[in-house]
């Protein structure tokens, strides 16, 4: 088969973020989007004029359901102030905005624009968590999965017992990426979870201790984790600090052809492959362990970009769920099925470690607002490649290739990209 | 078993009579659960329907806390979870199902492959729901 490449190159220059968290009553996925907007512009060195953007690519898996209001495209043309350019919302539940993100990428190597917008918006707090664990089930098979009980959670949590039981995997294999999630998370102010478990353990110590309460005897955040009462069942084997935050955000990036990306910025990130695939409901595939999608994905962006899994410096994963991101390591090929537990525990993808993967916390503890988390995970790779991610900046000054992997609900839809910085 | 169109609804109704039922493919031999009108394997759309023998063993699950609103309704909550499941039927096939009778002291690796049977579970007014029994002693 003929290698297949873009057309003409794409480089971001520029990438925002809002805060990640509970927004509070009232505010809306356009005003979330405003925030990242105006983070996306402030970011481009020598500045962008925002009549220059043609299109807008609009990651939002449900503004629907959550608040009542479809059809957001325009609307964020609007809010940014950019009528009448084209604008395209693309739901491809947790996958929004990845794919919108390479939608982007396609329409500039096309040739038909040459700076455009992909971003990501999604108010989930507006709904109770039960509601929104029913919300989110409406992403899995309508007609397989979703009669017999299967929620977000319950899916992941039967791929982690395929998983388990193939490969021996434990409860503290999982507890160990939630641990590092956290503590990434404590070094990014944007994160909805700005804090170490550590220090969360030391928190209700002292509320313990205020409330004249039994203050609890934990050991080490394993111990912690193993206690019910503050790690409760969500999805057996999954618990709370397994599963991603319910939250509120927006993300956005600033996209242009390659031959025009240094008039914005001396520091281009080359978007150097891109790969998307689908795939059928859980029981439909070969090996309930992994997620196929993601190998056809990632191996259409590792042929593009011509590099191989090992030659990857840094990575956002999509850690839904602390098992998702075990299964990733292996299907994105950085290490070998049923190895990703032995890569964990030697601590190689921690912030400092050869190969750190979810640098800002991960949808685990920076926050999983479904339909922004692709664009905001790309975020994290632009910074980082960057240089511009301050006290949680990765060690390693030669990061020349970066990846970010987005899923769609339990991987019926895989978008890979691989970034390089020249 | 005759052709049909190999909707959803039909799908639903051979449900209702207690019955789970794929379609194999007539040019590739493909069977697909549930049923589907073109294959996957060959993407022709001539298909036959079949009905599964109901007898296979657990290949993935999960004790879910927090469930949808249906489930809630039931009467499951965080004190009484339900088990969903990934059942590897004995010709080959999965298909997620209510998972009824598993011992819950039991761990992951014993609790994989234990034997179970087609159930369903009738509910006031809406479509019955396929569950799968767990054999005692399998």
């Amino acid at each position: 088969m003929i290698r297949k490449k873009l057309n003409r190159e794409v480089a971001i220059v520029g990438s925002g973020i809002s805060k990640y968290g509970p927004a509070g009553d009232g505010i809306t996925t356009r005003d979330l989007f405003v925030e990242a907007y105006h983070d996306a512009l402030k970011s481009v060195e020598e500045g962008l004029d925002p009549k220059q953007i043609e299109a807008l690519y609009i990651g939002n898996a449900t503004s629907d359901l959550f608040e009542h209001q479809m059809h957001i495209g325009p609307i964020m043309t609007n809010w940014s102030g950019l009528i009448p350019r084209p604008a395209i919302r693309i739901e491809d539940a947790c996958a929004s905005s990845g794919v919108a993100f390479r939608e982007a990428v396609l329409s500039i190597a096309s040739g038909v624009y040459d700076i455009v917008l992909a971003a990501g918006t999604e108010k989930m707090t507006n709904l109770p968590t039960s509601e929104v664990t029913e919300v989110l089930a409406y992403a899995l098979d309508g007609v397989s999965e979703f009669p017999p009980g299967f929620t977000f959670p319950g899916v992941y949590a039967a791929m982690c017992t395929a998983h388990m039981a193939k490969w021996g995997t434990t409860i503290e294999d999982l507890m160990r990426v939630a641990i590092k999630s956290h503590n990434n998370a404590a070094l990014n102010p944007k994160a909805h979870f700005n804090i170490s478990i550590k220090d969360i353990m030391k928190n209700r110590r002292e509320k313990a201790a205020k409330e004249g309460k039994v203050i609890p005897s934990w050991g080490d955040e394993l111990d912690f984790l193993q206690d019910s009462a503050q790690n409760p069942v969500v999805a057996w084997p999954l618990r709370l600090f397994d599963c991603s935050t319910i939250c509120d955000g927006a993300s956005c990036v600033l996209l242009a052809a390659a031959e025009i990306a240094r008039n914005f910025t001396d520091n281009p990130l080359y978007v150097i492959g891109t790969g998307q695939a689908s795939d059928y409901p859980l029981h439909g595939r070969a090996d309930l362990a992994s997620i196929a999608a993601t190998k056809y994905a990632a191996s259409q962006a590792y042929e593009m970009a011509g590099v191989k899994p090992k030659d990857i410096k840094i990575a956002e994963v999509h850690d839904c769920f602390t098992i998702a991101e075990i299964v990733a390591m292996e299907d994105l090929g950085f290490f070998k099925p049923g190895e990703a537990v032995k890569a964990i525990n030697e601590r190689i993808t921690e912030r400092n470690g050869l190969l750190p993967i979810n640098t800002g916390g991960g949808l685990k503890a920076k926050g999983h607002p479904v339909g922004a988390t692709g664009t905001g995970q790309i975020f994290e790779i632009w910074e980082q490649m960057t240089g511009k991610a301050g006290p949680r900046q990765v060690v390693n000054k030669n990061i020349d290739f970066g990846l970010a992997q987005n899923v769609g609900a339990h991987g019926a839809t895989v978008v890979v990209h691989i970034f390089e910085k020249r | 078993m005759e052709k049909n169109n190999f909707t959803i609804a039909e799908y639903q109704a051979f449900l209702n009579e207690g019955k789970l039922v794929g379609s194999r493919c007539l040019n590739c031999g493909t069977v697909s659960l549930p049923l589907k009108p073109i294959c996957s394997n060959c993407q022709q759309s001539n298909m036959e329907l079949i009905q599964m023998s109901g007898k296979g063993k657990l290949a993935a699950y999960s004790l879910i806390a927090i469930g949808p609103k249906m489930m809630i309704e039931e009467g499951f909550d965080k004190q009484h979870p339900y088990c969903s499941g990934i059942v590897e039927l004995d010709e080959g096939i999965r298909i997620p199902a209510r998972i009824i009778g598993l011992d819950v002291g039991k761990s992951v690796s014993e609790s994989v492959g234990t034997r179970c049977e087609l159930e369903f579970l009738q509910k006031d007014n809406k479509p019955d729901v396929l569950a799968f029994k767990i054999v005692p002693n399998s």
